[in-house]
């Protein structure tokens, strides 16, 4: 119980803290709407290309943006010294890794959220054909996209260049999800249910939460203390 | 009871030793003024003391275990050069996070108390970032008691602190110690740390220079330790 308690703590401070300041919020999501409008210039929406990448485009979009909320995990622990109180206190590094996992893929999934729509107005695409199993997935690559990135946020929160090298870190390692997620993504915008051929897909995404879950929870104290 | 022991410390930095072969014990209820000039390695061995940072050689042991372990950390309160709250969050929230962090058994109740002691309750939804620093440094110093830790950490509390700050940290050191809290506190202001503490360790460039107890010479020359001790000596 007070583990939960401890990772629930975790997450709500986080989710309190940026959507008080929305810094990282309204940089993402500002970030993630100017890409799809400028990619509207360039596609035709007729065109049968557009239906092809759609799923490409999109998770490209959340890719680029996410990272802004991801660069804020553990850099909002720097003023004050924060993450000394953090890691001095009794949580464990599983439970500070979850909570802040929590808190990005929340922040994640809502520029998402408004994402889609915006998505379906400016390329003129009914996406919504598939929506709970597209729920499902953008759940599973966001909860991706949030454990890679809370755990080489902590590893990069040190470091001056952090912004340039969390990006730099994730990208590579996130590289099976994404693709899992573009596919799936792709056909269930074009209103297909996922068949056996894609079925794969799904699974690498299953395999790669539960793999990099478990293995973030089991470092992230190792990467803190040292 | 031993409540803090040091046995050959090492820390490296790259190839500089910021402590070597540092050691020593002290009995639950003592209160450790840790001396030493700028650069003498008692942040270093603060760290290592409260666990945000390992030994490279050698061990410490708080209440009978290593400080990196969850049982030991919960039992420890911390006031380190950064004031370690959320400017973000109010007041509240800010106490709140770490009571549930704690595992406190009654939260709201502790951050109550704690507010009042402290004298924020009336600003207790103000912001931290909208306070004046000597109300930071107060919800700092209920950050660090709300979990009513039974070792003290402290990395030059009395630096900066406002007048009303200094007596309400030494009105709760105090407490702490009357009721049997071990107290480790670094500080260049020496009249106030041998005011309170009960024991005296010297470190001069990473080397333990004198440990022992606190002595009335000391308190009536508060430099004494230096002199006697310190690298001109």
């Amino acid at each position: 119980m007070t583990y939960l308690n401890q990772v629930f703590a975790m997450a709500g401070k986080d989710l309190r803290s940026e959507l008080r300041t929305k810094e990282a919020l309204n940089a993402s999501l500002s970030f993630a709407v100017v890409i799809l409008l400028l990619f509207s210039f360039v596609v035709d929406p007729d065109s049968e290309m557009l239906e092809q990448m759609s799923g490409g485009l999109l998770w490209m979009v959340f890719a680029f943006s996410g990272t802004l909320i991801l660069n804020r995990g553990f850099a909002r622990e720097l003023p004050n010294d924060c993450l000394d109180a953090l890691i001095a206190s009794p949580i464990p590094g599983s439970a500070l890794f979850l909570g802040k996992a929590m808190a990005n893929f929340v922040l994640i999934a809502i520029i998402e959220a408004i994402c889609f729509p915006v998505f379906g107005i400016l390329y003129n695409l009914t996406w919504t054909t598939q929506l709970p199993v597209l729920m499902g997935v953008s759940a599973l690559a966001t909860w991706a996209m949030a454990t890679l990135g809370t755990m080489f946020g902590a590893l990069t929160v040190n470091m001056q260049l952090r912004e340039l090298m969390l990006p730099m870190l994730i990208y590579p390692m996130l590289i099976p999800a994404l693709m899992a997620a573009m596919q799936l993504t792709t056909l269930l915008i074009a209103g297909q249910p996922i068949d056996a051929e894609h079925i794969i897909w799904l699974r690498v995404l299953v395999a790669f939460d539960i793999i990099f879950t478990a293995l973030a929870a089991v470092l992230v104290e190792t990467v803190l203390v040292g | 009871m031993t409540a803090l022991q040091a046995q050959g410390v090492w820390k490296y930095y790259g190839d500089f030793a910021a402590l070597q072969q540092v050691g020593f014990a002290f009995a639950a209820g003592s209160c450790v003024a840790l001396l030493g000039r700028n650069g003498a390695g008692k942040t270093t061995l603060l760290r290592i003391l409260a666990g945000l940072s390992q030994a490279s050689e050698g061990g410490v042991e708080i209440l009978g275990g290593n400080p990196r372990q969850a049982a030991v950390r919960s039992r420890i309160g911390i006031i380190g050069h950064g004031i370690g709250v959320y400017d973000e969050l109010s007041a509240e929230e800010n106490l709140l996070t770490f009571a549930r962090l704690y595992g406190v058994s009654d939260a709201a109740q502790a951050v109550d108390h704690w507010l009042e002691r402290t004298d924020l309750a009336r600003v207790r939804r103000g912001m931290a970032r909208e306070f004046s620093r000597g109300m930071r440094q107060r919800l700092a110093i209920a950050r660090a008691f709300i979990h009513r830790p039974r070792f003290l950490i402290l990395d030059e509390p009395f630096t900066s602190l406002d007048d009303r700050a200094i007596a309400l940290l030494q009105g709760l050191l105090r407490d702490a110690l009357a009721d049997g809290a071990t107290v480790v506190l670094s500080t260049h202001q020496l009249k106030e740390a041998l005011e309170l503490a009960s024991h005296v360790l010297l470190l001069n460039r990473g080397k333990l220079a004198f440990t022992g107890e606190r002595t009335a010479e000391m308190l009536a020359n508060p430099g004494w330790v230096y002199q006697h001790y310190g690298e001109a000596a």
